[in-house]
């Protein structure tokens, strides 16, 4: 094999990678035997007229860069920027149009957890079936099945078939059989948002230990920026099919969070919804106490947040969220029901503005993203409508007042809490 | 589309990603290295196929006696097919089994490529692995049936002749016969779902235009070379005479060979075309 000078420690070696995909025009049309027919019969024609042809769309194009052994590079960009095509390439799911790429070392790909999971068979069949896809050997299964039935926590149920786990216990197995691939490459595409709370701990406590202690080279696609932040040293910003950055996480992050911030100028958000969700969110906005929208506040301000949602029809366990988060990192979740339990029991179909009041003097100066979900279960098993960091806002300080306090801007804090030091003199 | 090989100055393996090329061979250093997932995939669909079913297993015996019973009361008993002899119930069983493993496994394996669509958009491995264990599945319905084949033997007081030793030939001839087809079947499906649909159809008619009522004594003797081109023919009158002593089905099964090794090789050529654009046409 042709080999480059000082390449001896590249694990992913991407060149010049392209994608392309035809939309619209008749390539995209179901396919049919007869329509195969007839085309091939019209092509002569169909290749004149331009109402026929399809559009090229380039999914990635002119994609390089080079990863070394042990490294943990993260892939961030906005939905459809091209991070799952690179990832199904980089996994041989599809094939590039050009470019190429060389993976040295076994590679494995976990794009979605649970892949080959059986209704029908157990937990122990499905983590031999699910193992085996996933391209462990049986005699590797064999040894980790202890470990990785200690860490799904369903050693009861073991020889349970599948469909009568929870939901919880699924895909904590499914998760369980996942992390316990050893392959010398991994491509993770955002299974970490997984199970409950708890779980999802674990989880990226093992992603961790997968990134620094086990020395393995990890490909980690996520939209999470904490996550991105905690695990991954360099990343790569994926923006329209090409790399916008490829540098430190920091900073690939700081330019992906500033670019989305400088594209929202918009002080209401109102969604252009086709979500056939019972319970789906319309409108976002943030209000002052003069009751306007803005996106600026002081510490000290009153902040409101007003929510339109519909709901289509009876629906219970049904939660309206909003989410606060600061680089990447959520700091404060709230929930409508927190307060109102009887909304978990009903919701009545109609069309609901909600309005709720941020705490004052919570959030420290800085830029603070909102976001907003309207889930059906207590973890969205039964769907939801979800819009991730849709409204950027900016909490500033005077400058006066702050001067000498602990929360003063230039102090880098993230919440406010004026609390009270009880001191008392103990020697003279 | 990809290799695997040793890297010079590393061990780890070395894959290589670059555009589908057109026509390629079939990769069997990959698919041996995939050999335990083939079995994984071949369990599962044993496994579930019974799950929660009353009979189970018995399933694999009722049908074929039903149908045998069935086809002796209108073609052997109101129709008088003539059966080289052989009492007609044994006569059609002893077609009946090697026509459900292959009427099976072309059914199987090209629904396979669809119903695990979720799996293989998701993880790669070489797709050849579906069909085949599509093929290999109906494997265990084929023993269980085969005990029934052997109580009839018993009941007409018939012992296998040597000719028995032949039989596993004829067994691999059936699943060669199927993966052939049933290659060129899952590659088609993949584009065009229409084939899923002339499949029951196609293998009603296959069942009349192959021996499985009917001796292919009732064909021409200088014909019936030209029978084999339907490779089951030529299976099925291996069968009967690898375990009934029927007379020997010369160049029917030569020409049969050769078609099921043309359908092998050509539908592995194009069910790798195929492969390589599984995931966008899917």
């Amino acid at each position: 094999m042709w080999c480059e000078m000082g390449s001896d420690n590249i694990a992913i070696s991407v060149k010049g990678l392209g994608k392309k995909y035809f939309i619209g025009g008749p390539k995209e049309k179901y396919h049919t035997f007869r329509d195969a027919i007839v085309n091939s019969v019209k092509s002569p024609f169909g290749r004149f007229s331009a109402t026929e042809s399809p559009q090229e769309f380039w999914a990635l194009k002119d994609v390089s860069f080079d990863v070394e052994h042990g490294e943990v590079v993260g892939i961030i960009g906005r939905n459809g920027a091209g991070k799952s095509t690179l990832l199904k390439i980089l996994s041989r799911i599809t094939t590039p149009t050009e470019g190429s790429v060389d993976l040295y070392g076994r590679v494995g790909s976990l794009l979605e957890v649970g892949t080959g999971f059986h209704p029908e068979l157990t937990g122990r069949e499905n983590i031999y079936l699910s193992g085996s896809i996933l391209g462990m050997k049986r005699r590797e299964i064999d040894a980790k099945l202890d470990d990785i039935v200690k860490f799904s926590e369903i050693e009861k149920f073991l020889d349970t078939p599948v469909k009568r786990f929870s939901s919880g216990m699924y895909v904590r197995l499914a998760f369980a059989v996942a992390a316990h691939m050893d392959t010398e490459i991994l491509l993770v595409d955002e299974v970490l948002a997984v199970g409950d709370a708890q779980f999802q701990k674990k989880c990226m406590g093992k992603m961790e230990d997968v990134a620094a202690k086990e020395g393995r080279t990890v490909l980690f696609v996520s939209h999470n920026m904490g996550a991105i932040a905690r695990l991954c040293q360099r990343s790569i910003w994926i923006k329209n099919g090409q790399i916008g950055i490829n540098d430190e996480t920091k900073i690939t992050v700081t330019a992906y969070l500033n670019e989305n911030i400088a594209e929202d100028i918009q002080d209401i958000i109102t969604f252009q919804n086709n979500s056939k969700l019972p319970f789906f969110i319309r409108e976002v906005a943030l209000i002052d106490e003069n009751n306007v929208s803005s996106r600026h506040y002081y510490i000290n301000s009153k902040i409101f947040i007003d929510i339109e949602y519909v709901v289509r029809e009876t629906i219970s366990q049904s939660f309206l969220i909003f989410a606060i988060s600061r680089e990447g990192i959520k700091i404060f979740q709230s929930h409508d029901t927190d307060l109102n339990p009887q909304l978990i029991a009903t919701r009545q179909p109609g069309i609901y503005r909600a309005r709720v009041q941020l705490p004052q003097k919570l959030l420290a100066s800085g830029k603070y993203q909102l976001s907003v979900r309207a889930a059906i279960g207590p973890n969205g098993e039964f769907g939801y409508d979800s819009h991730d960091d849709i409204l950027n806002f900016y909490i500033d300080d005077i400058d006066d007042e702050t001067m000498f306090k602990g929360y003063r801007k230039d102090r880098n804090t993230l919440i406010i809490s004026e609390i009270s030091w009880q001191t008392k003199k103990i020697k003279p | 589309m990809t290799a695997t090989e040793p890297h010079q100055n590393q061990v780890k393996v070395h894959t290589r990603i670059t555009p589908p090329r057109k026509w390629i061979p079939i990769n069997i250093g990959e698919i041996w290295e995939y050999r335990e997932l083939l079995l994984s995939f071949t369990l599962r669909d044993i496994k579930v196929r019974y799950k929660q079913t009353a009979l189970g297993f018995l399933w694999a015996l009722i049908q074929p006696l039903f149908i045998m019973l069935i086809f002796t009361i209108f073609f052997g008993r109101l129709a008088k097919i003539p059966s080289d002899g052989i009492p007609y119930p044994l006569f059609v069983l002893a077609a009946l089994l090697p026509w459900t493993l292959f009427a099976e496994g072309i059914t199987r394996s090209t629904a396979s490529m669809i119903t695990n669509a979720n799996i293989m958009t998701k993880v790669y491995f070489p797709r050849l692995i579906m069909p085949v264990s599509g093929v290999l599945s109906p494997l265990v319905d084929f023993c269980v049936a085969f005990f029934l084949l052997v109580i009839m033997m018993a009941y007409f007081g018939f012992i296998p002749t040597i000719n028995i030793i032949f039989l596993p030939l004829f067994i691999v001839l059936a699943l060669a016969t199927s993966l052939g087809i049933g290659l060129w079947l899952s590659a088609l499906n993949v584009k065009f779902r229409d084939f899923q649909y002339t499949i029951p159809f196609m293998i009603q008619l296959g069942l009349f235009a192959s021996p499985v009522v009917y001796p292919s004594s009732l064909i021409p003797e200088s014909l019936r070379f030209l029978y084999g081109l339907n490779p089951m023919a030529g299976v099925i009158e291996g069968f009967r005479w690898a375990l009934l002593g029927t007379e020997m089905p010369g160049a029917m099964i030569l020409v049969s060979v050769i078609v099921v090794l043309v359908a092998l090789v050509s539908g592995a050529f194009y069910f790798r075309r195929m492969e390589q654009q599984y995931a966008d046409v899917v």
